[in-house]
């Protein structure tokens, strides 16, 4: 026995192989669909779907099912959480306490007021317009910049990044990773969110130029940083653990234990959809896409 | 002004200090080595106290200071000072409500949050490079829990509003029930707690409600439970607290104020489901500035002959 590649796995059981369960952490590419004859789904556990190649599954008529919406609170849910907690230092006065430096050092730097931000959301699908409910109740001003504006939607829309940030205190990413997305979140956009302003990235960590941004950091050229995605994973640049003013999450915003009992539950209802002819439940439909 | 003197009771913010320091003639009272000589040398030229959460103003210090008019406390909250004396006495108190309202509802949130998605616990993993061995645990999720709120006041109420954009249902506990509100009333904090997943402490402190976190109540909450506490350290039996904590009796808390502060219960700093802070619920620079403003506001009204601005008596 020895180990085999992945090529000749997939060549030895293709023939009987009709599905594909994927996360989001290997990318499957027209190769890999090309040695199976027959999959006619692929159903994937990610909330992006930059790791498949979308062309070549319409192309051969494989349907994708998706997370839907699955992880959109969870994820609001932390990028809020990073954001109080980068504004009112939440982990670094958690540290000053377990570090016994309240009754030598006395008082605890002061933080900032969430009433009033301008918050510039990158990206306002599902999980960008749960963010922007709920920091409505916190009295934030939401901006956002999407594909394209959303005529139901009244917050102002920007349809150039660079303008979003000059108008934002705080860009929380929302968004897919794209061609167009990659890197978006340049030196100079960060330049203009300005050296009081705030970023949050629950999304991919590709839409942020990382080493810019740690430039940015390290100068004191933007405000503070909530990440819970970094460019190479579980990789942290170490430059990182002597800011006071990031926060760090280990790519887990959207892994509660709840949504992951509810994840293995839509996977299953996918799979028995799918193999009794029945519509999938969260299917990938293709022509929104590009 | 400049003759008048003002006490100010401990260190609380270096720009109320500032502008006091502009109007009034200061004295501060941490800064004495002897309070007792410090308070007969100065006793004739004090007619107000700058008070806030820490130190206000007892009987004992009233008693002290026989030209005392006013009390200006530096934060809503009145259980330093001796309200019944003053009122005996004549002497005016002010507050800082409503700005700081916003404050102290955001880190509420801030800190349940944090609890449930263990935000610190992942930023000391990540800083200690733990990551790289592993995985971070599943944590629980916010959206949809029962929050119940004890005290539907400023801060309560902006809680509850918070809450519900994470469609949180709201109950509560009040002394009056509110009908206008479409939240669930519990009659007894005990009811509250045993049916809500996160309880959050959002009244004021007085004879009635202090130790309103007793055994009970946390028993009521349970294993699953999470107790927020933005009010006062003695809301809440500490002690009872620390064993529920560490035998594992209460989910988690979030508390950003303890009995004698700044002293904190070691056995809490072990705990992965605690996040401790140290009394900064109206810690920011905007809200800071608005109290102090408020302070400096109240004291001129009074020495001008002019209504005050946020009375209590």
């Amino acid at each position: 026995m020895g180990i085999t590649t992945q090529d000749q796995f997939l060549t030895a059981h293709a023939h009987s192989v009709q599905a594909l369960l994927l996360s989001g952490t290997h990318p499957v590419t027209s190769d890999t669909l090309r040695l199976l004859p027959s999959p006619g789904l692929i159903v994937t556990t990610s909330a992006g779907l930059n790791h498949i190649d979308l062309p070549e599954c319409q192309r051969r008529g494989i349907s994708i099912a998706g997370a839907g919406n699955l992880y959109s609170e969870d994820l609001a849910d932390l990028a809020v959480g990073l954001l109080i907690d980068v504004l009112r230092k939440i982990s670094v006065a958690d540290r000053y306490i377990r570090r016994q430096l309240w009754p030598s050092k006395g008082e605890f730097p002061l933080g900032f007021k969430l009433r009033g931000k301008q918050v510039g959301i990158v990206g306002l699908g599902s999980i960008g317009l749960e963010v922007a409910k709920r920091l409505e109740a916190f009295g934030c001003n939401i901006l956002y910049n999407s594909r394209r504006k959303k005529p139901s939607i009244q917050y102002p829309y920007y349809s150039n990044i660079l303008e979003l940030a000059k108008n934002s205190d705080v860009l929380i990413i929302c968004c897919e990773l794209t061609e167009q997305t990659r890197h978006m979140i340049n030196k100079e956009v960060l330049l203009a969110l300005g050296k009081e302003g705030v970023i949050i990235n629950v999304g991919h960590s590709a839409v942020i130029d990382e080493q810019e941004m740690m430039g940015c950091l390290m100068r004191g050229e933007i405000g503070g940083a909530g990440l819970d995605v970094f460019e190479k994973e579980p990789d942290v640049p170490k430059q990182l653990f002597a800011l006071d003013n990031v926060v760090l999450s280990p790519h887990r915003a959207a892994h509660s234990q709840e949504t992951i009992l509810a994840l293995r539950d839509l996977v299953v209802g996918n799979f028995e959809a799918f193999f009794s002819n029945k519509p999938l439940l969260t299917p990938v439909i293709m022509n929104q896409l590009f | 002004m400049k003759s008048i003197g003002v006490l100010m009771t401990c260190h609380m913010d270096s720009y109320l200090e500032q502008e006091l320091e502009k109007r009034f003639n200061l004295l501060r009272f941490w800064t004495a080595t002897e309070k007792s000589t410090f308070l007969a040398t100065h006793k004739n030229s004090i007619r107000a106290v700058v008070g806030n959460a820490f130190g206000g103003a007892d009987a004992e210090l009233i008693e002290s200071l026989p030209k005392l008019e006013i009390v200006a406390s530096f934060s809503v909250g009145l259980d330093k000072i001796d309200l019944a004396k003053c009122k005996e006495k004549g002497i005016r108190v002010t507050n800082t409500p409503d700005v700081l309202t916003d404050d102290v509802a955001d880190l509420s949130i801030g800190l349940m949050l944090a609890v449930l998605r263990k935000l610190c616990e992942s930023d000391r993993y990540v800083r200690s490079d733990k990551w790289k061995k592993g995985d971070y645990t599943l944590t629980t999720k916010f959206t949809g829990k029962t929050v119940g709120i004890i005290g539907l006041g400023r801060i309560g109420m902006a809680v509850a509003k918070r809450a519900e954009a994470f469609s949180c249902p709201i109950h509560y506990y009040s002394r009056t029930e509110k009908p206008e509100t479409k939240y669930k009333y519990y009659p007894s904090v005990v009811e509250l707690a045993a049916n809500c997943d996160i309880l959050v402490v959002a009244c004021s402190l007085t004879e009635e409600t202090r130790h309103i976190i007793d055994r009970e109540v946390i028993d009521a909450l349970g294993r699953k439970g999470v107790l927020i506490n933005v009010g006062r350290g003695r809301h809440v039996d500490e002690p009872e607290l620390v064993s529920a904590l560490v035998e594992c009796r209460l989910g988690g808390a979030g508390l950003d104020v303890f009995e004698h502060e700044p002293e904190v219960p070691e056995e809490l700093f072990g705990l992965d489901n605690v996040v401790l802070l140290p009394h900064v619920g109206t810690g920011t620079v905007e809200t800071r500035q608005a109290m102090a403003d408020l302070v400096i506001g109240n004291l001129e009204a009074h020495f001008q002959k002019k209504p005050l601005l946020t009375p209590v008596v």
